[in-house]
């Protein structure tokens, strides 16, 4: 079971009081794209082996949704921050959008 | 000492003085204090304990803890049964009754059986035609041998804690106390959690000194110096079951088991949760047997279980020992048998030349050391009666003699230390091959800190050094400062290198020899693993499921290396190659009870209630689970069923005046100078220009524009909204508007409340509702024209302020009070009083299920489920295009697949005989005549179907492809049943289709 820290409430917690709300950093595209374009933002999401950028939610404290980027082998977290922050996406090596 | 004819005068930790009874298989023997379930056993002479799981084959005991594979007993009788308990571990008490769990195994399948029974049985079986299986399932199942579930209730009480800590060492022997003691020193915070009543691990049977004292007294010291510590907490007893992410563990203590029931008295056992900042695992190492030919005979035992119970327990398990050893470490049981005044007949070492000091000195004992030797094959019938013995090629894989036989009745082995891995691999983490151990040792991870036999240490001065150092980098790790400690002197004996050998060849091949066990839970061969790897299963992963190798409840904890040496060598390749498998949680076996704590019962899930829950259990309400609420379904009168009960509170609620408890429907408070545009963005409608005090339908979509959730939104205020949204998704919706508002869209100032609980909810419905309500409210016109259909109003219903909305999930007149919720029962049982005299009814949720579907309402989670647009649910009215910013899931109802004109639309149906109620997800065909034939295209799906009391006949919601093009045919649902449906496809609103009901 993870222990996570949110970023808002800087206390170690256990998973139990958070939620997985999906991969992070996902650009909501101008509504003007392909259909293609369009589908690719819905459905694909990216499943590495290794470090993966994800957002939680407090559910059970502050209620906000933060970043974390996690270890999807080894289950470490590398690094927690605030919604809306971009630089820490660079340890994954995929360019800000 | 009557009746133990195998007890030692003298040693061990038992106490001689007051022998103690018990019960196995229903013979009585004696005890004693001290004893666990397998030494009193052995005490007494029984050797056989369990017959095999697939050959009945007799069976005793092998080890002497955790690793035992074959006395699973099941202890106690009734509610209070517990099977699947090792014998090794349980502990004696006086009165224990215990039972062999295999008691009813296979025995009419004698060892020939072995030859149809091979290796891939169960997925050959499989393959054969299914009815062969039947057979076999009732054969298997009978004979499975893992004891019967308790019958009752359990009586006993079961706790749950959790604990945070700086250190947890997991194991209390050598390395695990001095961990214990280093970090206890620097001031972390520790748990020391150990399996056995007693802590010191292997020391408690061993003979030798540390620090110059006997092993014994020096773990009283170092127990007594940790009880010093206030934030040590010792658990003994207790096993850590479960290693899991970021140092999270299970430890299951076993209070009370050691005694009779107390029957909630007392916990008989606690879970502990306990997360700890760094972990040290010093969980030991488990002995590993050798494979040869009959095995599995009772009286072939582990040299360290040998050696177990002759120094802790006293008893000498047989007179004559035969030892065959692959290291030096197995000369100990030579000489502690010696010892104890028995005979040593002969020690067959498979290595060429072993004189390191304990070999010398079983030689200096006088001891017959038989070197390049092995035990081939151990011969008798139901117990061990010699071994033969031939000697081996340097390799150890081929014989250089003819076995000669050697007469004895007890055949200890020892192949070499497996290190207790299972915790650390638990959480994925791979163990690794030590070609210097011999053996898998953990692999590394973060937070963890290995100690002792785990790492594949063999001496105890080792292991009190590792533990130390372990000891005092997991405190540093915590944030601790530790000191320097001197290193631990022991007198025990250098040990030499070992042979790394995990089968002695037979004379025979492998496929033809007796069979040699690599597991003797699941009773899996040498031969069957050859087997697994001739046929093509290459894979660790792939032959374990293919023999069953390592699926008992014993995990494999002896068989899996050896069965992982037979794969590699059979496949040509290195150990390390191979690999190991993973293992999982738990360790050993652990309660259901201890798993559920006190979560069990009222408490096993918590429920909602309104505030007039006990208003409506008084009226004897039927209740409908609706998420976690509690939910008045209908209100039964004597002798009505719930049709009938249903179709009373329809007619009333159309013809007269009823009221439900709407309280459940989840409550968003919406405040914020961007409120309206936080909603118009959200809604697939428009909120921007809604009225303070008008309501609004709205449908949510995710952003792949399906249909979510909907509700009626209110506008309280220029700056504050009402977001109501269906009872089951409260808590989503409240999540999916943070999700945009946070993530999407943070520069929108906009705040949200969950209110459900704050507010309670009566709807007040029928021709009659306005008069009734009028009776007890005064401040507010209920006029049609002053307060018109979606309106708001504020004012007093029986003296207490209300918000009243006159909305309508049921088509009639409605006016929804909401109140607070600490004033709602007054409210409530204010407005029956004023209703009496026109007959005003409770009504529940089968009602309104039926009250709406007679309007074509849908219900989300009902007559959808995640795949519907509006357009397929015919709410165009809802969705407004062409708004600034568009809406949530706008672009994805853009897609073409979106724009099929077969998609599934709702329709109405009307059963062409109108009492018969169509079976909610009753299949819709296209062509009842080609049914025969098993094939028929699916055209749809029926989503709601009642009996409508108000239209006397039975009506249905449906999902029909191409739907609306479709009204005025004629369907068909085949039910299960074997009958045959038809129904006509109609317009989904049965009354009232303009709305002048509830528009009254």
């Amino acid at each position: 079971m993870l222990l996570l820290q949110c970023p808002h409430c800087l206390e170690a917690r256990s998973e139990e009081e958070f939620d997985y709300a999906g991969e992070a950093h996902i650009q909501r595209p101008a509504t003007d794209v392909s259909d293609a374009e369009w589908a690719d933002y819905l459905y694909f999401r990216s499943n590495p082996q290794g470090r993966h950028c994800e957002m939680w939610v407090h559910t059970a404290g502050c209620r906000r949704y933060f970043n974390v980027v996690r270890d999807t082998v080894s289950y470490d977290v590398l690094a927690v921050y605030p919604i809306g922050e971009r630089e820490r996406e660079s340890l994954v090596g995929k360019p800000p959008p | 000492m009557t009746g133990q004819p195998r007890r030692l005068p003298v040693g061990g930790r038992v106490d001689r003085t007051s022998p103690i009874s018990f019960t196995f298989d229903g013979r009585t023997y004696q005890g004693l204090r001290g004893d666990t379930l397998a030494s009193a056993l052995l005490a007494n002479g029984v050797y056989v304990v369990a017959r095999s799981f697939k050959f009945g084959r007799p069976r005793g005991v092998v080890g002497s803890g955790a690793e035992e594979p074959n006395a699973i007993v099941q202890l106690g009788t009734g509610a209070d049964a517990l099977p699947n308990q090792r014998a090794t571990q349980v502990e004696l008490y006086d009165g224990l009754v215990g039972a062999s769990s295999a008691a009813h195994g296979l025995r009419g399948l004698i060892d020939a059986a072995r030859r149809v029974l091979p290796a891939g049985f169960y997925y050959k079986m499989l393959m054969a035609p299914p009815i062969l299986w039947r057979f076999w399932e009732q054969v298997l199942r009978r004979g499975a041998g893992l004891g019967t579930v308790p019958q009752g209730a359990d009586p006993d009480r079961y706790d749950k804690l959790n604990r945070h800590c700086d250190v947890m060492v997991v194991g209390a022997g050598a390395a695990g106390l001095a961990a214990a003691l280093v970090a206890a020193r620097s001031g972390a915070r520790v748990v020391v959690a150990d399996e056995q009543d007693a802590f010191g691990g292997s020391l408690l049977a061993s003979a030798l000194h540390i620090d110059n004292r006997p092993a014994a007294e020096w773990v009283v010291d170092a127990v007594s110096e940790l009880r010093t510590f206030e934030d040590v907490v010792m658990l003994p007893r207790s096993t850590v079951v479960g290693l899991y992410d970021h140092n999270f563990l299970t430890v299951l203590e076993r209070c009370a088991d050691h005694g009779p029931s107390t029957s909630g008295a007392a916990a008989r056992e606690r879970l502990h949760r306990v997360r700890a900042k760094e972990v040290v695992l010093a969980a030991g190492a488990i002995e590993r047997p050798l494979v040869f030919a009959n095995n599995d005979l009772p009286g072939v035992m582990l040299a360290s279980a040998v050696s177990c119970y002759v120094n802790r327990y006293g008893v000498a398990p047989g007179e004559r020992l035969v030892l065959a050893t692959t290291n030096d470490a197995g000369y100990r049981t030579a000489l502690d048998w010696q010892r104890a005044g028995r005979e040593v007949v002969a020690v067959a070492d498979s290595r060429a030349d072993p004189s390191g000091a304990l070999p010398r000195a079983a030689r200096d004992a006088g001891i017959r050391v038989l070197r390049s030797h092995g035990v081939v094959e151990a011969v008798g019938h139901a117990h061990v009666r010699a071994a033969r013995v031939a000697s081996l090629n340097t390799a150890g894989d081929a014989l250089t003699s003819t076995a000669r036989r050697i007469n004895c009745d007890l055949i200890a082995c020892s192949g070499g230390w497996n290190p207790a891995v299972h915790l650390s691999s638990q959480t994925g983490t791979r163990p690794v091959w030590s070609d210097e151990a011999v053996g898998f040792v953990a692999g590394q991870r973060r937070g963890l800190h290995c100690a002792g036999a785990v790492t594949g240490a063999a001496t105890v001065a080792e292991c009190l050094g590792q533990g130390a150092a372990a000891g005092a980098s997991a405190a540093r790790a915590a944030g601790f400062a530790t000191d320097e400690t001197e290193p631990l002197a022991t007198d025990e004996a250098p040990l030499d290198a070992q042979q790394a050998l995990f089968v002695i060849p037979h004379s025979r091949r492998t496929s033809r020899a007796p069979p040699q066990f690599v597991d003797l839970q699941l009773d899996v061969t040498a031969a069957d693993i050859e087997l697994a790897a001739r046929e093509g299963y290459e894979s660790v992963e792939h032959a374990k499921r293919y023999t069953a190798l390592g699926f008992g409840t014993d995990q494999g904890k002896l068989g899996n290396v050896n069965g992982i040496a037979i794969l590699a060598s059979a496949l040509g390749r290195e150990i390390g190659e191979v690999g190991t498998t993973m293992f999982r949680p738990a360790y050993t076996p652990a309660t259901f009870g201890a798993i559920a704590g006190r979560d069990v019962g009222d408490l096993f899930d918590p429920e909602r209630h309104t505030p007039m829950h006990v208003w409506h259990e008084a009226q004897g309400a039927v209740w409908e689970d609706v998420g976690r609420w509690k939910r008045p379904r209908y209100y039964p009168k004597p002798g009505e069923d719930m049709d009938a009960a249903v179709a009373r509170e329809c007619i009333v609620a159309r013809t007269g005046v009823a009221m439900m408890d709407a309280s459940t429907l989840g409550k968003i408070d919406v405040q914020g100078p961007d409120a309206a545009r936080f909603l118009d963005r959200i809604y697939a409608g428009g909120f921007l220009r809604l009225g303070v005090g008008r309501c609004r339908y709205g449908v949510m979509l995710k952003d792949d524009g399906m249909i979510f959730d909907d509700g009626v939104t209110v506008r309280l205020d220029d700056e504050r909204y009402l977001v109501h949204t269906t009872t089951g998704n409260a808590e989503a919706v409240l999540a999916w508007l943070e999700l945009w508002r946070q993530t999407e869209w943070p520069d929108l100032d906009v705040y949200l409340t969950s209110v459900t609980d704050h507010w309670a909810t009566m709807a007040v419905v029928g021709p009659k509702a306005r008069e009734v309500l009028g009776r007890v409210c005064s401040d507010i016109d209920l006029g049609a024209d002053a307060f018109p259909f979606m309106a708001c109003r504020e004012g007093h219903v029986a003296g207490v302020r209300a918000r009243v909305l006159r909305i309508s999930f049921s088509g009639e007149l409605s006016f929804e009070v909401n109140v607070a919720a600490g004033q709602a029962v007054a409210v409530w049982e204010a407005l029956m009083a004023a209703g009496s005299a026109d007959g005003i009814t409770p009504y529940g949720t089968e009602t309104m299920h039926v009250l709406r579907a007679e309007k074509g309402y849908i219900i989300v989670g009902q007559d959808t489920d995640g795949s519907m647009t509006p357009h397929d649910m015919g709410l165009d009215w809802a969705v407004r295009h062409g708004k600034r910013h568009g809406f949530v899931g706008e672009r994805s109802l853009a897609l073409a697949d979106y724009q099929r004109a077969d998609r599934l639309q709702l329709v109405g149906l009307r059963t062409v005989e109108p009492a018969t109620v169509i079976p909610e997800g009753a299949q819709i065909v296209a062509d009842v005549y080609r049914m025969r034939s098993g094939r028929v295209p699916m055209r749809g799906f029926v989503t709601s179907g009642y009996y409508s009391a108000t239209l006397k006949r039975s009506i249905a919601l449906a999902m029909l492809k191409g739907g609306r093009g479709r009204l005025g045919e004629t369907v068909h649902c085949p039910l299960d049943n074997g009958n045959v449906l038809a129904a006509e496809v109609v317009d989904p609103v049965f009354y009232d289709p303009d709305g002048e009901r509830q528009n009254a």
